[in-house]
């Protein structure tokens, strides 16, 4: 800490600003309370993917032709990820737009908030509610869908890693697509379109092995089609590899993408990241 | 001119900003002493808001030196940060959230934070201190607005408009909250379209009209400047009204008294008042 200000009141006081870290749980135990509180949001985060997942799984239950799976069965691991984007991805690109609106975020340059404490709270905040999400999902998917949690060890820390890489990604595409919006308003429609574009060419809606292979390429540039595929490989039997693009899981090609899409990502952010809205220069 | 400047809590010289072709602030200079209430009161678009925004650091300047605090807020640190308190225009604190939830938050930020619940005494909303912010009157969610400002124990107050849309009542209110935190040795700078407000809390005040400061000084003092006319008005034999300005209202009056020889149909002597200097001076006159 220099010295070199001078206050002129209070002998003894310290003068040690708290850190980015200890402020970020604090802001991250807040936004949480907030999110919790406001109730219809609640209920269409956490819905919305359920009932596609109902949707979807429940219309289409046939047998996957030489897999050994049922399509009810691929839409558990895709609805899980496209929760895992919602959560992340949409929540944070909209919540962002309209704080930044509301000029919540103006408020907070004009306190001394270390700039990390504020994306540390949004990501504490995205890790419980896409928990939360997934936990959910897969509870439906188990008692409904015969889907059967893994019991090796292996699986699961596969699923850790696939949850906090892609949540990671996600969230800060989201802080990046909150810049987007000219206003609060228009958040919803600037986010939710290339979200539902995304979900219908990475395999989330329609099986992989249907949508055209310029589709997929698209999708693979971003991180919802390893995020899909990742979780298909965890929760579903080593037979449904066929479908894949490649006839194998991946895990480290996932890796890599959602790795580099985590380092880009914060980079997208760090370079467009802005308090204000336009309007207020 | 050093020692000057240590004195000075805001510092401001030849201050410049220009939005594309309209210049907002056309050179302005302040001088804001250290715990004194100053007033910033000029029309809507006169260029307060933009200055105070500057002083902030929230906004950028095309020419001129600013020092608040002793520092170019265009580089204020979060240490410097933390010693200037804001109250913006347009405030918005976290809805969802209780008074005493927020306050208590907001103090987390700072390294010698006031007590939250003496702030909240402080603003007067003991009573509401467990509600939610959403279920706030305007007047209350503006005396929250101000808790939140001062919850770091700043040293200079700035105050962008704080009582536009109250009522006559929570206008009131406010002020003596106001005159609470100038007798704890805050320093104030609080921008104002109200004269009547300005009059009643500002140690010295500075108009300004067209981004340029038009008169600076103590309340009293520019009345006396600018308003040493008096106007004698009365009302002819044949019911014509006459009215006319004079610095001597006395020896017009004994001339009057002259010539109607005892009373003097419709008389009057009115002296400016503060507001007719300040229309004068802002070249709103015409507008009444």
């Amino acid at each position: 800490m220099t010295t070199t200000a001078v206050r002129p009141r209070g002998g003894t006081r310290s003068d040690r600003l708290p850190g980015a870290w200890g402020l970020g749980l604090h802001r991250g135990a807040l936004e949480i309370r907030q999110f919790f509180r406001q109730r219809d949001q609640v209920v269409f985060t956490f819905a919305f993917p359920v009932v596609f997942l109902f949707l979807f799984a429940s219309i289409f239950s046939d047998d996957v032709r030489g897999a050994g799976i049922t399509a009810s069965q691929l839409y558990v691991p895709a609805m899980m990820a496209a929760g895992i984007m919602s959560t992340s991805f949409q929540s944070l690109g909209i919540s962002i737009a309209i704080e930044r609106d509301e000029k919540v975020l103006r408020r907070l340059r004009g306190i001394p908030m270390p700039p990390a404490a504020y994306f540390l709270g949004k990501i504490w905040l995205v890790l419980v509610t896409g928990a939360l999400e997934t936990a959910v999902l897969l509870t439906v998917g188990t008692t409904l869908y015969d889907v059967e949690l893994p019991s090796d060890p292996g699986k699961w820390a596969e699923f850790g890693w696939i949850f906090v890489l892609g949540l990671t990604a996600c969230a800060l595409l989201g802080i990046a697509i909150s810049s987007v919006p000219k206003s609060g308003k228009s958040a919803t429609s600037v986010v939710v379109l290339p979200f539902l574009v995304l979900q219908f060419i990475s395999g989330v809606y329609i099986s992989i092995d249907t949508i055209p292979d310029w589709m997929l390429n698209i999708g693979a540039a971003f991180p919802l089609k390893w995020m899909c595929q990742g979780l298909r490989g965890v929760f579903l039997p080593e037979s449904a590899k066929v479908l894949e693009q490649a006839g194998d899981w991946e895990f480290g090609r996932i890796a890599l993408v959602l790795g580099a899409w985590c380092v880009g990502g914060l980079l997208l952010c760090l370079l467009t990241f802005r308090w204000t809205n336009r309007r207020d220069g | 001119m050093t020692a000057d400047a240590k004195q000075l809590a805001v510092d401001v010289r030849g201050l410049r900003k220009q939005y594309g072709d309209v210049t907002a602030v056309d050179g302005i200079d302040l001088g804001i002493r250290q715990g004194e209430v100053f007033g910033l009161l000029g029309p809507n678009g006169a260029g307060k808001s933009t200055t105070v925004e500057i002083l902030q650091g929230n906004r950028g300047r095309d020419a001129g030196e600013v020092s608040v605090l002793g520092s170019d807020p265009a580089t204020g640190t979060r240490a410097w940060r933390s010693r200037v308190g804001i109250v913006w225009q347009d405030e918005s604190a976290p809805a969802e959230l209780t008074v005493r939830e927020s306050v208590r938050h907001f103090a987390r930020y700072y390294p010698n934070p006031r007590d939250p619940e003496e702030v909240i005494a402080l603003v007067g909303l003991q009573a509401k201190a467990d509600s939610r912010i959403k279920s706030l009157s305007g007047g209350q969610r503006r005396r929250l607005d101000v808790a939140l400002g001062v919850i770091g124990g700043p040293e200079l107050l700035l105050l962008d408009e704080p009582t536009t849309g109250f009522d006559p009542a929570a206008r009131r209110q406010f002020w003596d909250l106001i005159r609470l935190l100038a007798d704890e040795g805050t320093t104030i700078l609080l921008t104002t379209h109200y004269l009547e407000e300005a009059e009643a809390l500002a140690d010295r005040l500075a108009v300004v009209a067209r981004g340029r400061v038009v008169a600076e000084g103590e309340p009293a003092a520019l009345r006396e400047r600018f308003g040493t006319e008096a106007t004698v008005a009365w009302v002819e034999h044949d019911g014509t009204p006459r009215a006319e300005r004079t610095a001597t209202p006395t020896r017009t009056v004994a001339e009057l008294m002259h010539r109607f020889d005892g009373e003097i149909p419709g008389l009057r002597v009115t002296r400016p008042t503060l507001e007719d200097v300040y229309l004068r001076l802002t070249g709103q006159e015409n507008a009444r």
